[in-house]
C-alpha cells in the first residue's frame, strides 16, 4: 500500500518536471549573450546557409578562425575548436552578422572581396601560414597552380607541400583554395569536394 | 587520460534542462533563470576545471550553491513570500502538475534540494550525493524523508478537502 503510493508521488514528480526544454533553449541563448558581454565567450559560431548546404563560421575576438563546408559535422567542427583554440565555444549569431553578410553576398555574386579580420591560429606558422595567406591574395575569379602558390610562398618545388597546407586551410572560401589548381587546368582536389570546388569556380567566372 | 571538456555548447545543451527544473523548484519559476544564468557563468569561468568525469554533479553543485547564495540575499531583504499552491494534485499521475512541485518547495531546504536533484534533474543518488556534498546514503535518508513529508502534506490536504 505505501510502496505504491510512494511510487505514485514519484511518477507524478518525474512527470511534471518544471523545466521545459523550449525555456530551456531560451536561457542558453540568453547565457550566450551575457557571456559574450562579459568577455567569457572564447570562440562564438553561427550556422550560414549557402546554395551548397549549411555551413558554419566561427571567431575568437581576433577574427574569424575557422569556416567548415557544407558537409562537415558540426560536433566534430565544435571538438576541434574546443581542442585547439578553446573549450569556451557558444553559437551567438550575432558575433558573426558581418562575416555572415559578406559570405552571403559572395554567394549571391555581389562580393568580390572579404574585409573580415582573420584568425590564422589554426594554421601552423610557417610554410603553411605563407602558402594560406599567398592564396587569400589571389583575386576572385582567377586561378593559380599548386607549383605557383608554393613559389609565392618562397619555396618553388613544395608544390606538393603546398596541396597538403591548402588542403588543410581552417578558413575556406574566406582564404580562397579553391582558386588554386592543377597546372593544366584540372580543378583538383578540395576539402568540400570536387563538386563544390567547381561550383565556386563557376560562380566566379573563372571556369565555364 | 584526462578529457578535454567538451563544447561549452555541448555542455549546456545537455545540462540546461536539469538544471533549470532543480532550480524553478528551489528556488521558484521567476528567481529561476537569473539563478540559471549565474550557474552557467560560473561553469564557464571555472570550465577549465570541469570534473569530466562527473559534470552533471559538478553543475549541479553550482547550481545549489547559487540557490543557498540566493536565498541567503532574499534573506537580508525581506520579500513577500511567492504564494503557496492554490490546489495540490494528489494521486496518480494524470492529475499532477506543478502544485506537486510547489509542495516540495515548502520541505526544509536539505531535502527540498535533495528531491528535486533526484526527481526534477533525474539525478542517482550518487549524483544527489556529490551535489549535496554528503555520502550517498544520506541523499537517499533526504530524498526519503523528503517523500515521506510530502505525502504526509497530501494526506493532510486531502483530508481537509473532504
Amino acid at each position: 500500500m505505501s510502496t505504491r503510493k510512494s511510487r505514485s508521488i514519484e511518477q507524478a514528480l518525474r512527470s511534471a518536471t518544471p523545466g521545459k526544454a523550449d525555456d530551456a533553449a531560451t536561457l542558453a541563448r540568453a547565457l550566450a549573450e551575457r557571456a559574450d558581454r562579459e568577455g567569457l565567450l572564447d570562440v562564438a559560431y553561427a550556422a550560414l546557409d549557402t546554395p551548397l548546404g549549411e555551413a558554419v563560421v566561427a571567431a575568437t575576438g581576433r577574427g574569424v578562425v575557422r569556416v567548415a563546408l557544407p558537409g562537415e559535422r558540426l560536433d566534430d567542427v565544435l571538438a576541434e575548436l574546443a581542442e585547439d583554440v578553446s573549450p569556451r565555444v557558444m553559437e551567438r549569431p550575432q558575433r558573426l552578422d558581418e562575416a555572415r553578410r559578406e559570405l552571403g553576398e559572395y554567394f549571391e555574386g555581389r562580393r568580390q572581396r572579404f574585409e573580415l579580420p582573420l584568425d590564422w591560429r589554426l594554421t601552423h606558422a610557417g610554410f603553411m601560414r605563407r602558402v594560406l595567406r599567398e592564396t587569400a591574395k589571389v583575386p576572385f575569379g582567377k586561378t593559380i597552380s599548386y607549383a605557383e602558390a608554393a613559389e609565392r610562398a618562397g619555396s618553388p618545388r613544395a608544390h606538393r607541400a603546398a596541396g597538403n597546407a591548402l588542403g588543410s586551410n581552417p578558413i575556406p572560401l574566406i582564404v580562397p583554395c579553391h582558386r588554386v589548381v592543377r597546372t593544366g587546368g584540372a580543378i583538383g582536389n578540395y576539402g568540400g569536394g570536387p563538386e563544390m570546388k567547381e561550383f565556386l569556380l563557376r560562380l566566379e567566372g573563372a571556369i565555364d | 587520460m584526462s578529457q578535454p571538456p567538451p563544447p561549452f555548447q555541448v555542455f549546456v545543451d545537455e545540462h540546461a534542462r536539469p538544471v533549470l527544473s532543480f532550480l524553478r523548484v528551489v528556488v521558484g519559476p521567476v528567481e529561476a533563470d537569473d539563478c540559471f544564468q549565474e550557474t552557467f557563468l560560473s561553469a564557464m569561468r571555472a570550465y577549465r576545471r570541469l570534473d569530466g568525469a562527473n559534470p552533471r554533479a559538478w553543475v549541479m553543485t553550482i547550481a545549489r550553491r547559487k540557490a543557498i547564495d540566493h536565498h541567503r540575499a532574499r534573506a537580508r531583504r525581506p520579500e513577500p513570500r511567492a504564494a503557496l499552491p492554490e490546489r495540490v494534485a494528489v494521486d496518480g499521475v494524470e492529475g499532477s502538475d506543478d502544485g506537486l512541485w510547489r509542495q516540495v518547495a515548502t520541505l526544509p531546504p536539505k531535502q527540498r534540494h535533495a528531491v528535486a536533484l533526484r526527481f526534477a534533474a533525474d539525478l542517482s543518488y550518487r549524483d544527489v550525493g556529490a551535489a549535496l556534498d554528503c555520502s550517498e546514503e544520506a541523499a537517499r535518508r533526504s530524498v526519503h524523508e523528503g517523500l515521506k513529508k510530502l505525502r504526509a502534506k497530501i494526506a493532510r490536504r486531502t483530508e481537509e478537502e473532504r
